[in-house]
């Protein structure tokens, strides 16, 4: 008894990325390496460093904005809106900036404030209205790109991506790292401490996992997942702020090319689409992986076509290795 | 209780569809400038028909309490494929259906092989196959182009006896020739059992696995039909992103609001299609009463928002809040 | 009935789930026309054996034969050709599908290619007459009849599969009274056509009136074949748990304290049809235990104290104040400091997959962290402090809850309420499918949890646990509290009497009526 509760506590002592690493991880950052090496054979340059940290740089902006649908996917639920929260990120932060030194210094706040709104009816609709999450924020995309739509007059806005902005998402605060990789990294520690330090990162395994079992214990499970899906509101913004400062302005369909993205990376990191399952580390490497494999796409100047028939047969033929259902017998 | 009053509790979803479009469809109709003509019925139609085959294809994935985020992109290869294909004599117009729609079919197919066989969940199996489907599509077709076969698509586009829509005609056929016999089929109830309580059903020896097999290889066929009548009233095929989501995305409202529940089991494909039809009626709306088209992708937006939150109400009626979690 | 031919045998079956011994050369035959009741604890075997001979799993050894002529079945639907059918408690029913379409699902009657409804209908109507539910409609859809109409479903259903070995799992146990008489008149009629019968069941006095034949398994192995009738109550269960059969509980403090405030009370409390008019109090120090046939409001008094329940009338009073708990969130604050150990462990206790550690601190979380950080040193006290108590056997606190002993996860989550140290504890049928072991723990728990002043209140499905470990037990009979009985007034007789809502308890009770 006392020797069983010893290795308890020792392993309670391993750091809770190792404990909780799993094939899926493994597997991912096996493919970053491979794709590695694959690209070197093209092209040396694969393994400069200035390609590396580019690449790094242009996974930043996927990173943070996959870091909000992980921690929803961890609740098991989904996050449709990423497209269009986006694009409202970008506009409204571009938007803000045009009404003088006020709106400059508020652009971002304003961005990712817009984020957090939307994120918010999600939740609400999610956690108070019960309506299936794939729904609610597939509506809410729709509601974004509408006003969008009619803020812009349907074509991309003409307001340019503040100064601030754009030494956010492409200047160098530390020398030699992208402003961008750093803000990942400082978002990514945050969601590491969150996710295996606080009662609300508990929470949230816990409603993933069994959300009748979270309640009956006496979690306020409809604060968590409105929360859960402000953050992600939030980071999605956050992350076309960022997608704004790296293009100097905000499009319209900006964001569609970051849904299904967001989610491959989230679950070839290994986490559970079921929820309860799952590693930040997971979706670092699932990030990672998806940059680089778009970018040897781009560099081996496949058309667009080749680039989404062979995205969608990768992220199949990943999840077939380690992402199956067990089987039902 | 009576035998009707049963049959009327279990349509009631269908129902409720058939009079939101009803209503609807009299606000546009007797507010339309032109007002109740054949043409305004063909053109209404028309559009309608298209998103009610998707519907329909939503429905049968949806039944099994799957999700098919790839139908928008189905539809959206099949038309490019039939503007390739869908040409020439009437052989060969013949060869072209049958080969876009056996496409459609095996894109279905590989979705249900990938959410069945492979385990895979499927929202992101089929958003991923759907990357797939629009870059097969993007290659048919880089640029807009190529063209249809036009006898055959004014013959189903226009009007049969000079008044009733032929695109709505042809819904019904596709209706008695898939729907019908799915829905009365063993494989069809063993859908709605699947999607109701898959322990249940496996339980009780249903065929689950060829069940959804056949729903997922279905909804792709009905895709295809959906994309072959774009092709019909388009002359043209376009690999067009934004236009697949957005009939994905519609799909799901059409479902929606034609009653069929997305947790699966319950609902008709009838539903989905009058569903479907509310939906284009409402969009239509805008127009009818002179607003600027730019609103109605923020109208639509609202419509589906507020007829997503309706199913809500049902949780005042609540009063175990376990029920909550399922 | 010796020289009938088996009908069905099982030889050497073994069944493994991961390290865990389900079945052990495991043996059975069954016989045509006769009723054969299998019995043991939980976690004996049954359930496994019930699920290979339905075809629900298949054995890892051992062979199985129908009349001589070895056979193997790779699902449910294979098992069902053989005409081996199973009822197992409202698994099998599809919600959404009507009556009619669930009593026809595995073998509906077609009509070109499509399901002929005509045919399904008579079908259906002619299955629920035969087991005695023609009040129910065939068009009616199963999710909104009542628990017991379901079961009779599940009943007629597996009639409409013209079995010949028909199995019944536990499928009395969610019926009415009126229901079990006119199942077993089914039952014996079915016996008498010939069918071979399995009969699994907890309750000793319908294995009396119906079995020909019983089997006692235990720890995976069948124990004891005999003859129904010719062993004693006492002896069966000494064969199920394998040794002598002795009180377990703990000596009960003799009464008083009736002085002191009750912490827990209720006034008039109703509740949709489930809860009518209920008031009780619990004082510190108490163990009050919720008595009845199981389903008569005793789950639903429980959650409407918890605060799970809506539109709840009456009032519940908190140290004599009348207050409103709207959620579990509200009822473990401080002022109030309830528990509840939930009905279903694995899906309303615990979090399965996460881990030993994380599900026992997961409740007590917001006093084990600051700002919302949890203090982990804190946290690994606590922790250790509740193994102890409770004596939980795991290989380590990161493996999954689930690799846990039923018992030991039951212990778990009782761990993780005890780490906010509630002054009322409510228990919803804990020791249900936990070895005695671990049950015999418990009640020592409960009183020492009361002796520290907590109040407790006490569901319980098994009579022996009410009459062993509770101060007082209210029974409740159709929503309502039909009779209190204090110390010695606890009998079998007493409880089963006001359970059955029989006045005085001496009109048509059976011997042995309790298992």
């Amino acid at each position: 008894m006392s020797a069983t509760t010893t290795t308890g506590r020792f392993a309670g002592r391993m750091p809770k990325f190792i404990r909780r690493a799993d094939p899926a991880v493994a597997t991912s950052f096996a493919c970053i390496i491979l794709l590695l090496f694959l690209g070197s054979l093209y092209s040396s340059s694969f393994l400069s460093p200035e390609y590396l940290l580019q690449q790094l740089k242009v996974a930043s902006f996927l990173g943070v904005i996959a870091t909000g649908m992980m921690i929803v996917i961890l609740l098991g639920q989904i996050d449709l809106s990423v497209p269009w929260v986006v694009a409202v990120g970008a506009m409204m932060a571009c938007a803000a900036a045009a009404y003088g030194p006020v709106g400059v210094f508020l652009a971002i706040p304003f961005g990712i404030l817009c984020g957090v709104l939307i994120g918010l009816v999600n939740g609400i609709g999610v956690a108070y209205l019960r309506i299936p999450s794939m729904i609610i924020t597939l509506a809410t995309n729709a509601v974004a790109q509408g006003l969008m739509v009619v803020y812009t007059g349907g074509f991309s806005p003409q307001d340019s991506a503040p100064a601030a902005v754009r030494y956010l998402a492409t200047g160098f605060t530390i020398p030699g790292v992208p402003n961008a990789v750093v803000i990942w990294a400082l978002i990514g520690a945050a969601t590491v401490f969150v996710l295996t330090r606080t009662s609300f990162g508990r929470a949230v395994y816990g409603i993933g996992n069994r959300e009748r079992a979270a309640y009956l214990s006496g979690i306020d499970t409809r604060r968590i997942v409105l929360i859960a899906f402000a953050v992600s509101g939030g980071l999605s913004a956050f992350g076309g702020v960022l997608l704004a400062g790296y293009a100097s302005k905000a499009a319209q369909s900006m964001g569609d090319a970051y849904l299904l993205p967001a989610i491959a990376a989230v679950v070839l990191g290994g986490t559970s689409i079921l929820g309860g399952r799952g590693s930040y580390l997971g979706t670092v490497a699932g990030v990672i992986l998806i940059t680089l494999l778009q970018s040897i796409l781009s560099v081996m100047q496949m058309p667009e076509a080749g680039r989404q028939i062979i995205y969608g047969i990768v992220i199949v033929a990943m999840l077939l290795l380690y992402g199956r259902s067990p089987a039902s017998r | 209780m009576k035998d009707w009053r049963y049959w009327l509790a279990e349509q009631r979803g269908t129902l409720l569809a058939v009079g939101i479009f009803v209503v609807m469809f009299i606000i546009y109709a007797s507010n339309h400038p032109a007002g109740l003509t054949a043409n305004v019925v063909q053109t209404a139609s028309n559009k309608g028909v298209l998103l009610a085959f998707v519907a329909m294809a939503q429905t049968l994935v949806v039944i099994t309490a799957g999700i098919d985020l790839s139908v928008g992109m189905i539809f959206i290869l099949t038309n490019c494929l039939a503007s390739w294909l869908v040409l020439g004599t009437p052989m060969e117009t013949a060869f072209g259906v049958v080969a876009v729609l056996l496409t459609g079919a095996i894109c279905g197919a590989v979705n249900g092989a990938i959410v069945i066989y492979g385990r895979l969940q499927p929202i992101v199996a089929t958003i991923a196959t759907g990357a797939v489907y629009f870059g097969i599509a993007l290659l048919l077709r880089p640029f807009p182009g190529g063209s249809v076969n036009e006898d055959l698509a004014d013959a189903l586009t226009g009007r049969l006896f000079g008044v009733i829509p032929s695109s709505l005609v042809a819904l019904l056929v596709v209706v008695l020739v898939i729907w019908v016999p799915f829905s009365r089929s063993v494989l069809g109830r063993a859908a709605y059992a699947a999607g109701s309580s898959e322990t249940a059903a496996y339980m009780s020896g249903v065929p689950i696995r060829r069940a959804k097999f056949a729903a997922y290889t279905l909804a792709g066929l009905l895709a295809a039909i959906g994309g072959l009548f774009l092709t019909f009233f388009t002359y043209t095929g376009e690999a067009a992103y934004a236009s697949g989501n957005a009939y994905t995305l519609f799909s799901i409202a059409a479902v929606v609001l034609g009653g069929v529940s997305l947790f699966g089991g319950r609902g008709s494909a009838i539903g989905a299609i009058f569903g479907a039809l509310a939906f284009r009626t409402i969009g239509d709306l805008l127009f009818v009463f002179d607003f600027d088209p730019l609103w109605q992708p923020l109208f639509q937006g609202v419509v589906l928002l507020i007829a997503v939150s309706l199913g809500a109400f049902a949780l005042f009626r609540v009063r175990n809040r376990l029920e909550w979690f399922g | 009935m010796d020289g009938a031919v088996p009908l069905f045998r099982m030889e050497g079956i073994s069944k493994r789930y991961g390290g865990v011994r389900a079945l052990e050369k495991a043996e059975l035959s069954v016989r045509p026309g006769s009723i054969h009741a299998i019995l043991g604890e939980n976690g004996a075997g049954k359930s496994t054996l019930i699920k290979i001979m339905a075809g629900v799993v298949a054995p890892d050894e051992g062979r199985m034969t129908m009349q001589g002529r070895e056979v193997s079945f790779a699902s449910p639907a294979a098992a069902n050709q053989a005409g081996i059918v199973c009822i197992f408690q409202e698994l099998s029913l599809i919600p959404e599908l009507s009556v009619a379409d669930n009593i026809v699902i595995s073998d509906p009657p077609k009509r070109f290619g499509m399901i002929d409804r005509k045919a399904q209908r008579r079908i259906a109507e002619d299955a629920l007459t035969r087991a005695g539910a023609g009040d129910i409609h065939p068009s009616a859809l199963v999710k909104d009849l009542p628990l017991s109409r379901r079961q009779m479903v599940e009943i007629a259903k597996a009639l409409a599969r013209k079995p010949r070995i028909l199995i019944l799992d536990e499928a009395t146990s969610a019926l009415t009274a009126t229901d079990v008489s006119k199942i077993f008149g089914v039952l014996k009629r079915l016996r008498a056509e010939g069918l071979a019968l399995l009969y699994i069941s907890h309750r000793m006095n319908e294995i009396a009136e119906l079995a020909d034949e019983c089997t006692v398994f235990r720890n995976g192995r069948n124990v004891a074949t005999y003859t129904a009738g010719t062993k004693s109550d006492t002896e069966v269960v000494e064969m199920m748990i394998g040794r002598e059969y002795s009180h377990v509980f703990p000596p009960k403090p003799k009464l008083g304290g009736t002085d002191k405030t009750p912490v827990l009370e209720c006034k008039n409390l109703c509740w949709t049809d489930r809860l009518n008019d209920i008031s009780l109090s619990v004082r510190p120090g108490e163990v009050v235990g919720l008595g009845g046939l199981d389903g008569q409001g005793q789950r639903e008094l429980l959650l409407a104290f918890f605060g799970v329940l809506r539109g709840l009338s009456g009032q519940v009073l908190i140290d004599g104040k009348a207050v409103s708990i709207a959620s579990p969130a509200a009822a473990r604050k401080d002022g109030i400091g309830m528990a509840l150990i939930p009905e279903d462990r694995k899906t309303e206790g615990l979090m399965l997959p996460m881990t030993v550690r994380e599900n026992l601190s997961f409740s007590a979380l917001d006093r084990l962290s600051k700002g919302g950080i949890i203090d982990r040193a804190a946290e690994q006290r606590h922790i250790d402090d509740m193994i102890k108590l409770l004596a939980i056997k795991t290989a380590g606190l990161d493996i999954p809850v689930g690799a846990l002993s039923g018992g030991n996860q039951q212990k778990v989550v009782i761990a993780k309420w005890l780490m906010r140290g509630p002054r009322i504890i409510l228990l919803n049928d804990p020791t249900r499918g936990i070895d005695v072991g671990t049950k015999q723990e418990l009640y020592q728990l409960l009183r020492k949890l009361a002796d520290a002043g907590a109040a407790i209140l006490f569901y319980s499905t098994d009579y022996d646990e009410l009459i062993g470990c509770c101060d007082r037990v209210l029974v409740l009979y159709d929503g309502a509290v039909k009779r209190e009985l204090v110390g010695a007034e606890i009998t079998e007789r007493a409880l089963i009497a006001s359970a059955l809502n029989i006045h005085g308890g001496e009109a048509g009770l059976r011997q042995g009526a309790v298992a």
